[in-house]
């Protein structure tokens, strides 16, 4: 109610601001609207930030100040050393090598899930797009629609198959497990790129003789490097964030570093130290994140991307 | 489109075939042939192993007269109104005071977005670590002289999916924003100056022109939340691990524990098959909506 008060005090704020003709007018910086628009802005977005920065100044305590002080005060001392036990000693059951061995997990987790399923979903993109044999559309349609199919529907019979196969438990097994997931959408991602490249291109490339790879690799794979790095970002992040896969078809020395974090986190033995567990969280996020604000509008256009259909 | 020369059907296109292989088994053999599999032995009394030992609908009477699952079901209701309501709330409210061409807009965005970027558990530790009684929200403000404040949403049962739920929409909701600032920014300019040349408000504006215009966006919207509600997880493991108790347990976990640490298969996929029928049950009507009548292809 206060919400739908205080949006027509902006809005007639903005009818008196809009009344005159058209073009630039002078406005006063402090108008009734502008308070209410920054305003609110900054309180929602310290809101936002408010729990980075529990996490940061925690992380930089020592365990008594935590004890005695506030969450939201920064720290009289900083120390460093709950990073470097979060990195390097943090236990995890009978481990005592800390994040470090989750950190090496997930990358040689994500490096090869992220360049196989969008080696697949590209070609399959490619093919769809540019290729379409009978019976294409449907198998489309099928990926689109499996999308939406709880993960845990499916998780037991991909484990059978995987043991079968000789994989379970294996850092492949849930490489392919990635790939597979990820399929849907990033050919999706890619079919729409591609059909929305001119046909001429296409043609003009058969005419001169280039086969099905030849115009994936030589003219395809150049012209779309924006989108494979769309797919890139959704994938490094999705596939470093992912919790359920990683818990489900690795062994625990092979945990990826957010379920390695996890356990240290809620682990019920021992003392809890809370700056330690915070400066472990901070380390796993940190991958996302940089990923994040170094890809700025890209990462929006994956989503985007990936959540819109065409 | 295919122009091959050559005759024969099968070797038509042959390369695009050969591609194609990987998403033709992950939609025929995981996609269809998983699910199907996990449904039919969830008619069979399944423990450590699946069997085929089929006892008709017994692990789905059993399911449903497990406390566990109940208090599951209650949960995901709960958290699912609250996401839906608030991040399609919040989500808009926001993107519509991003779209009045305001100064440092890439810098709201980026802030609002950001926690989108972080894992669910990462934002399950975080949370848990500010709604600690001892030493987050509730004891800061009873050290501020307000001694008898309480706020400890993660360990008191009746309320623990809501501390759940607030995490999960300070995670979510810049998704939602960025979806509808899309939205709004797809709205043509001269819808505005007509509105304002009518002397319309503004709220009025959005109400009855903008959102009803909006309404792909919103449909969209709503099935991308709504499949996130039924897959809740990895958040649940690690806020709370489903306590107090059992009081913030979730389906996806049941299936999850029955499955791989109570070595009951038959119940984890009765469960499992439950969660399927609920999505299906939200994306069917959708899909007819949406492509109902006109084929697709």
């Amino acid at each position: 109610m206060a919400d739908v008060a205080s949006l027509s005090a902006g809005a007639e704020a903005l009818r008196r601001d809009a009344s005159g003709p058209s073009g630039p007018k002078p406005r006063h910086v402090l108008s009734r609207r502008n308070i209410f628009l920054y305003g609110t802005l900054i309180v929602v977005a310290l809101y936002y930030l408010l729990p980075l920065y529990v996490m940061i100044v925690t992380s930089l305590k020592g365990m008594p100040e935590i004890r005695l002080g506030n969450i939201f005060s920064p720290p009289m001392e900083i120390t460093f050393e709950p990073w470097v036990k979060a990195w390097a000693t943090a236990c995890t059951g009978l481990n005592c090598d800390g994040l470090s061995r989750g950190f090496w997990n997930s990358v040689r987790i994500t490096v090869p899930s992220v360049l196989l399923s969008i080696a697949i979903a590209s070609v399959n993109g490619y093919a769809l797009a540019n290729w379409r044999f009978k019976g294409a559309d449907t198998f489309f349609i099928i990926l689109i629609v499996g999308a939406f199919i709880p993960y845990q529907v499916m998780i037991y019979p991909i484990v059978i198959i995987l043991r079968e196969i000789g994989i379970y438990g294996s850092l492949t097994g849930l490489v392919i497990v990635h790939s597979i997931f990820g399929m849907p959408i990033l050919t999706l991602l890619f079919r729409n790129y591609f059909t929305s490249m001119p046909e001429e291109l296409f043609r003009a490339a058969r005419v001169d003789g280039a086969g099905f790879w030849g115009i994936y690799l030589r003219i395809m794979l150049p012209m779309s490097l924006p989108i494979f790095v769309v797919a890139i970002i959704l994938q490094v992040t999705g596939i470093w964030n992912d919790f359920l896969f990683g818990v489900v078809y690795t062994r625990p020395d092979t945990y990826p570093m957010t379920v390695q974090l996890n356990n240290i986190v809620n682990s019920v033995q021992g003392v809890k130290e809370y700056n330690v567990n915070m400066a472990a969280t901070i380390l796993t996020g940190l991958v996302p994140l940089i990923v994040y604000f170094v890809s700025g509008k890209l990462f929006v256009r994956g989503i985007a991307a990936g959540a819109v259909k065409g | 489109m295919s122009n091959s020369e050559r005759p024969n059907q099968l070797f038509r296109n042959l390369n695009a075939k050969i591609a194609s292989i990987p998403m033709i088994l992950t939609a025929l053999v995981v996609f269809v042939g998983g699910t199907a599999w996990t449904v039919l032995y969830s008619f069979t009394n399944s423990k450590l192993l699946p069997r085929l030992n089929f006892v008709g609908l017994d692990q789905y009477h059993r399911l449903w007269s497990t406390s566990r699952w109940l208090v599951s079901i209650e949960n995901l209701l709960i958290y699912g109104a609250i996401s839906l309501v608030f991040s399609l709330v919040i989500g808009f409210l926001l993107a519509a005071l991003l779209d009045q061409k305001i100064r440092f807009e890439d810098t709201f965005r980026t802030i609002f977005l950001y926690p989108f970027a972080l894992s669910f558990i990462v934002t399950g530790l975080v949370w848990q670590w500010l709604l600690n009684p001892d030493f987050g929200v509730q004891r800061v403000v009873r050290d501020l002289g307000w001694t008898s404040f309480s706020f400890d949403p993660l360990y008191n049962s009746s309320i623990v999916i809501y501390g759940i739920s607030i995490a999960a929409l300070w995670q979510g909701t810049g998704l939602i924003m960025c979806l509808m600032l899309a939205g709004l920014r797809g709205i043509d300019e001269d819808i505005w100056k007509a509105a304002r040349v009518d002397g319309i408000p503004t709220w009025k504006t959005y109400l009855f022109i903008i959102i009803p215009m909006m309404r792909p966006v919103f449909i969209t919207t709503l099935v991308i939340i709504a499949a996130g509600i039924v897959k809740v997880y990895d958040l649940v493991v690690a806020q709370t691990s489903g306590g107090p108790g059992i009081a913030s347990e979730v389906p996806a976990k049941y299936v999850y524990d029955y499955m791989f640490f109570a070595q009951n298969l038959g119940q984890g996929f009765a469960a499992s098959t439950m969660m399927l029928l609920s999505v299906v049950i939200v994306i069917v009507p959708w899909a007819y909506l949406e492509f109902g009548g006109k084929k697709r292809g």
